[in-house]
């Protein structure tokens, strides 16, 4: 139908951005083509060592769901994004196709092992999100292709994970946020993925970040690097929520919260992480 | 001119009672409510998907009204104010808001009461926090919250006495 429609034509997913955009006439699609009445798109699966999110499934749905809650930075992000009606309608499948750079999902993702599939009329790829998301609402997508799975591999064992994400009130998006993804020996760092969102044009790889930590103790020292490192690898801009000065501010502290909460989880402590709202 | 637009036939149950309509695809589901149905007790506060005033349950879940287009709701059972109180008597959330003082201009209200109603569908003991969430896409500005707050928990022991 896409592929009929032409470029103009866009895909209605959970709606929680694209109808708000209309309304603003920052989006003027020819053709709507909503994808809510196709059974079968909303799903949550652990197959093979990862979980497998259907496109149109919906934040509310991945915050109720035990199974996705087996990776704790999932439930972190599901839990708060927006409000319970955006997340009542909005889907992770739409979240990511929109690449919007204050999206709390390509956020968290990015720390994770995740694969995007794409599908068309003649058949599917699927691509590594960072390959993905190109800029900042630019994906990868052909005009006539759509998400249609999610994929996220589970973290090895003693493995930990956390999701901070700043804001001003529930419905509006953060200032800043941190995804924190370690893997521990002990109080070694044997593996560490970070990425900060809000700060770029897409969420970003806090690489400086990451290299403070991997095969280092983690303790005062170290997460002070990283924390430097993630305040380096941040680009954001002045803007209504906040000067550039004071998010990359921001995004390090909540590097610094998110890898103190990742090392406890590692450790199978329970500890609450996610969003944070007057 | 304006291109003529083609409608599109949806059924919808509006409070219990079924409608056969014909919408154009543009039209909001918060304006088939107010000005098809003449349910004009959903507000539209921003209509920018903040602050909730236009919040309606659609098949049970919160969902803001002004950021579903009817033909969306082809198929679903949606609830609005209206469809709380049931042979005159009002609902157990609506006694409580008045009770508690949970309401000053009325604007948020029935948005708020139907955030409250789909928590207390699923916990009938909710924590503050719990509260505060589920309200958190609501937007008050007159009251101030620590009434509203009061009436859901006033809602909630009344559900769970009832």
């Amino acid at each position: 139908m896409l592929s009929e429609l032409g470029e103009e034509a866009k895909l209605l997913a959970g709606g929680q951005s694209l109808i708000p955009l209309m309304k603003l006439r920052y989006a003027n699609p020819s053709h709507l083509v909503d994808l809510n009445f196709i059974a079968g798109t909303s799903y949550i699966k652990d197959e093979n060592g990862a979980l497998r999110f259907g496109a149109l499934t919906r934040h509310a749905e991945i915050e109720a769901s035990p199974v996705a809650s087996r990776i704790p930075v999932i439930h972190d992000c599901a839990a708060g994004i927006a409000d319970v009606q955006v997340r009542n309608r909005g889907t992770i499948g739409g979240s990511l196709a929109e690449a919007d750079p204050s999206g709390d999902w390509a956020t968290v993702l990015m720390t994770l092992q995740t694969e995007v599939r794409c599908q068309t009329k003649k058949g599917d790829r699927r691509l590594q999100l960072t390959d993905f998301i190109k800029d900042a609402y630019t994906t990868a997508l052909a005009h006539d292709e759509l998400v249609s799975e999610v994929s996220v591999k589970t973290p090895p064992p003693g493995s930990g994970g956390a999701y901070l994400a700043v804001k001003r009130s529930a419905p509006v998006y953060p200032t800043a946020s941190a995804a924190v993804q370690l893997t521990m020996e002990g109080d070694v760092c044997k593996d560490a993925a970070i990425a900060l969102g809000c700060v770029g044009l897409t969420a970003i790889k806090a690489k400086d970040a990451e290299a403070a930590l991997r095969g280092q103790l983690v303790n005062e020292k170290t997460i002070a690097a990283a924390v430097e490192g993630a305040r380096a690898d941040a680009d954001p801009q002045s803007d209504m929520r906040g000067s550039a000065d004071y998010k990359r501010t921001l995004a390090g502290s909540l590097v610094k919260r998110a890898i103190e909460i990742a090392v406890r989880r590692a450790r199978g402590e329970r500890v609450e992480a996610g969003h944070i709202y007057a | 001119m304006p291109e003529l637009i083609e409608k599109v036939e949806i059924k919808v149950t509006v409070n219990g009672k079924a409608h056969s309509l014909s919408v154009e695809p543009r039209t909001l589901l918060v304006e088939l409510i107010r000005e098809t149905l003449d349910l004009t007790g959903t507000h539209v506060g921003c209509d920018t998907t903040y602050c909730g005033a236009c919040t309606v349950l659609m098949n049970g879940a919160a969902v803001k009204s002004c950021t579903i287009f009817a033909v969306q709701a082809d198929g679903a059972e949606i609830m609005t104010v209206e469809g709380l109180e049931k042979d005159g008597q009002l609902h157990p959330i609506q006694k409580a808001f008045g009770d508690a003082y949970g309401l000053q201009c009325g604007y948020c209200t029935p948005g708020l009461m139907l955030s409250t109603a789909q928590l207390l569908a699923r916990n009938t003991q909710p924590t503050e926090k719990e509260m505060r969430k589920a309200i958190a896409g609501n937007t008050c500005r007159c009251t101030g919250y620590q009434n509203i707050l009061k009436a859901i928990q006033i809602a909630a022991q009344n559900i769970r006495g009832a």
